[in-house]
């Protein structure tokens, strides 16, 4: 019992550590993980290593040395790409079902254990 | 009446998403820009080619009535089959050529150039690739068709030019004033 609880601790501790002193993720990460690659499919910004997603890291990196917010630099970049470029879409009348639908699968499965239970 | 309800509820949804998916089928998953809604910041600053001077995009589309900014590489091999086009493209008056190299070296550069003709009015470079990201570009080879007096893009293409996208470029650059 006394060797789980060590472990434990020692286990806690190190994650503690881990969230305080572990690697700071970079502005410019956070940034190009949100971005989608638009030449290179399912991979976004972060993880490619194209031309293209390689140059828009540089140019994050520029704007956030200019003093630019994230804000500011994710609406840049959709002025030139549009919507499609972020992984986050904004609610459209495109969109509104990919919003919706998991609230309304949500509600309808809550309505189906409120009913199992209410039947017992 | 419980396992009716249940089996149309699942036969309505394999149906509703089989619709779904055969709608996605036949739907390309290539993305193509919206062009009128893409900005160029005319002030985004450039280096040229054959000199060490500074330029920016504002300055150098000034003249004539329309600009072609075609991006280009001595390493791309599309920018090779599109030069030709270029070439062709450079003898209407109303038109003014700038190429902006991008990601290239520049002895490289100069020697694609020599090789194959010059149909830039001024060439600047882009080592970075960042200019290029500013002009909302993908990649190379890629065209802009701008309007020289509402400072808006009219095409774009995305890709080397071909006869097709030549004949349509001389038909707006004739139809449009």
């Amino acid at each position: 019992m006394k060797i789980k609880i060590l472990v434990f601790t020692v286990f806690y501790l190190i994650s503690f550590y881990n969230i305080l002193y572990g690697a700071n993720p970079e502005k410019v990460d956070q940034i190009s993980k949100n971005l989608r690659c638009l030449i290179c499919q399912g991979q976004s910004v972060y993880d490619s290593q194209s031309d293209f997603a390689l140059s828009m890291k540089i140019l994050i990196q520029n704007k956030i040395d200019e003093g630019k917010n994230d804000k500011q630099i994710y609406d840049f970049l959709k002025s030139k790409y549009g919507e499609w470029i972020v992984y986050d879409p904004e609610i459209t009348k495109n969109t509104f079902l990919l919003w919706l639908l998991p609230l309304i699968l949500f509600v309808f499965g809550a309505i189906l254990i409120i009913r199992k239970v209410s039947i017992k | 009446m419980v396992k009716n309800i249940k089996l149309i509820t699942v036969v309505s949804l394999v149906i509703v998403s089989f619709f779904i998916l055969l709608k996605g089928l036949n739907k390309t998953n290539n993305y193509s820009p919206d062009l009128n809604s893409s900005k160029i910041d005319f002030n985004f600053k450039a280096k040229f080619l054959y000199s060490n001077e500074e330029t920016t995009l504002y300055e150098l589309i000034n003249d004539k009535d329309f600009s072609i900014i075609n991006i280009w590489a001595s390493w791309c091999l599309p920018c090779r089959d599109e030069h030709s086009f270029l070439l062709n493209l450079k003898s209407l008056d109303k038109l003014n050529i700038i190429g902006i190299n991008y990601k290239d070296n520049e002895i490289n550069a100069k020697k694609f150039i020599k090789e194959l003709g010059n149909p830039y009015s001024k060439i600047v470079v882009d080592p970075s690739g960042v200019n290029s990201i500013e002009l909302g570009a993908y990649g190379v080879p890629e065209t802009l068709l701008i309007h020289n007096k509402t400072k808006t893009i009219l095409k774009k293409y995305i890709g080397p030019l071909d006869d097709e996208k030549l004949a349509e470029l001389k038909m707006i650059i004739k139809n449009e004033n």
